[in-house]
């Protein structure tokens, strides 16, 4: 994996509880590390360094709007192909080439190869598509989301 | 998109990147676009009604909390109970995304997408379990899916002005 977690990072329960708290949203006031504090019994003080430290040392790796692309009239597609083994590190080369390849994973399956497409328009995320199945000789699956489903998602440290 | 107007698209550039962690961040960012602080509250909260912003929130980076272990679950659910069986495996307090896609037969008969994450190959393959559990009949087949290698990795960033 070549994402490197940071060392010796220690989270307290605060810290976990203020990771889950700002996943579900952010208040909309002048003030809103005030709110965030209020509710988990810090000060604005602490609540604002915390936040600082979690986001400097990697934990976070974004805070802030989530834009969504789609609604902004850019389009995403997540992407797979099957990839012959001795020609893996050529492919990814072919295919990492296109700036519209938003990320690629290596994944352990015989579609071998996954990749998210961003452009402005569907259109594109067609024609980006086309050409990688072109320069490869490769099929390219698309499965674009038909529907997302509420996240859950939560730490517990 | 043909209702942001100037400032909405000032707005957008100025957040994109993240919110400043400052005690009055809409203020920060109203000196950065000519905006009143009001004004950003304002046009935030619109853009959330319109969905163009999903949310504000932070996302934690699942490696650094030592949620090491990734799968991507995949399984065959029932066209007719898929949605209500995607809300609850949305649900789930370990499945960070969760996505209903077409399938692409005769190689792939999966629609449900499910990112399930721990701290070892056996958390997550015991995790996938309880999501088997959870679809019961409605599901005839699934596999799980660990990625191996980051092969490109680039932020997502919105460009708004051919918007």
């Amino acid at each position: 994996m070549s994402l490197k977690a940071p060392k010796n990072i220690i989270l307290d329960s605060t810290d976990a509880a203020l990771i889950n708290h700002l996943q579900d949203g952010f208040p909309l006031v002048s003030r809103p590390f005030c709110e965030v504090a209020n509710q988990l019994g810090i000060s604005e003080k602490d609540c604002i360094a915390r936040v600082n430290r979690l986001r400097g040392s990697g934990i976070l790796t974004r805070f802030g709007p989530f834009y969504d692309a789609q609604a902004m009239g850019g389009a995403f597609c997540l992407c797979a192909m099957s990839v012959p083994e001795e020609r893996f590190e050529e492919v990814a080369e072919m295919v990492n080439a296109h700036l519209e390849v938003a990320h690629n994973y290596e994944r352990s399956h015989t579609l071998n190869m996954w990749f998210v497409l961003a452009t402005q328009t569907v259109e594109q995320i067609d024609r980006v598509a086309r050409e990688i199945a072109e320069e490869t000789g490769l099929e390219v699956l698309l499965f674009p989301k038909l529907k997302e489903f509420f996240i859950g998602f939560k730490v517990a440290a | 998109m043909s209702n942001l107007d100037t400032y909405d698209l000032k707005l957008i550039e100025a957040t994109q990147a993240g919110l400043p962690i400052v005690e009055k961040p809409y203020e920060a960012i109203a000196s950065q676009t000519g905006l009143s602080e009001q004004d950003v509250i304002d046009r935030l909260s619109r853009l959330l009604k319109q969905g163009i912003i999903r949310k504000i929130a932070a996302a934690p980076n699942h490696y650094a909390l030592g949620l090491c272990a990734n799968g991507m679950t995949v399984w065959d659910v029932d066209d007719r109970f898929a949605n209500e069986k995607g809300q609850l495996v949305g649900a789930l307090d370990f499945v960070s995304h969760c996505y209903l896609r077409p399938r692409a037969l005769p190689h792939w008969p999966y629609n449900l997408f499910a990112m399930v994450h721990g701290r070892s190959r056996e958390e997550v393959e015991s995790k996938r379990k309880q999501i088997s559990k959870l679809l019961g009949d409605a599901c005839t087949s699934d596999d799980i899916l660990y990625s191996k290698r980051i092969l490109k990795k680039t932020g997502l960033r919105v460009s708004p002005k051919g918007a």
